[in-house]
């Protein structure tokens, strides 16, 4: 059975992933986003993965959310605040939300992961380290050059090509 | 060890859910960035906890490129939220027509 750290877990994720979605407030959405990102981070710390919770925090928490905060105090006030759906579509998704859920769960209910625990100890994390320098050395080179790539190509994009030189100066 | 995989598995279908809840109802595209970044998330979840279970550390180690590429991924969506924005003046993807036949 799960103990009580992983059910607050569980609730505090779970619940500002809804809350971030539903929220009226686009600002107040990505700071619920937070929450369910370092609520995720706490369920890696759970699964003995402290390099990866971390990670996880540094990326998520530190970067993505502060990046998409900025974007969105880039938008004009009145966007931020507008709700933009329609109600048949957002009955239809319920639905379909709850037909994955269900039918998932109970695929995954049914199968024979649900009687899988472990006695053996964690993964040490110096063995991640060993992974990315032997087995995909390769991987983590490709990651490093995509990842540049993509940052010069979202800074090329966002460009403003309308403002001269002279007017970037006001 | 208290907490059994299908446990982690459960918050991560409940995860995937949401997400799929918010990508197929919201309009707004940063919005749906949020549910994108949510399924991201629930499938990051789910490779740390069976490699926590096998027990191996090729779960980590994948979950680590995942969250690298994901954040690049971010960063070109809010840069495209902000060239829309630009030409658009607006975040609703109902109104980004323009490569409509």
């Amino acid at each position: 059975m799960a103990d009580i750290a992983f059910l607050a877990l569980a609730v505090i994720t779970i619940g500002s992933a809804i809350a971030a979605l539903e929220m009226r407030s686009l600002i107040y959405g990505s700071i619920a986003l937070m929450g369910s990102l370092g609520g995720i981070a706490g369920f890696f710390l759970l699964l003995d993965a402290p390099f990866v919770a971390l990670f996880q925090l540094a990326v998520y928490v530190g970067s993505i959310a502060v990046l998409i905060l900025f974007t969105v105090m880039l938008v004009k006030r009145e966007l931020i605040f507008k709700k933009i759906e329609d109600k048949r579509r957002k009955f239809a998704g319920i639905g379909l939300m709850l037909l994955i859920m269900v039918s998932l769960g109970a695929i995954f209910i049914d199968s024979g992961i649900k009687t899988i625990t472990t006695d053996e100890p964690p993964v040490d994390f110096r063995d991640i380290g060993t992974d990315f320098v032997t087995y995909y050395w390769p991987a983590l080179i490709l990651m490093g050059l995509i990842l540049a790539s993509t940052v010069t190509g979202a800074l090329v994009l966002a460009r403003r090509v309308d403002v001269e030189d002279g007017q970037r100066a006001n | 060890m208290a907490n059994e995989l299908i446990d982690f598995t459960l918050v991560s279908i409940a995860l995937l859910g949401i997400g799929i809840y918010g990508l197929a109802v919201k309009r707004n595209f940063i919005r749906m960035l949020f549910a994108i970044e949510i399924i991201i998330n629930a499938a990051n979840l789910n490779l740390v906890a069976f490699g926590r279970f096998i027990p191996d550390s090729g779960g980590q180690t994948l979950a680590l490129f995942s969250i690298a590429i994901a954040a690049a991924e971010v960063a070109v969506g809010l840069s495209l939220i902000i060239v829309a924005y630009r030409m658009y003046q607006n975040i609703d993807i109902a109104d980004f027509r323009s490569l409509k036949g």
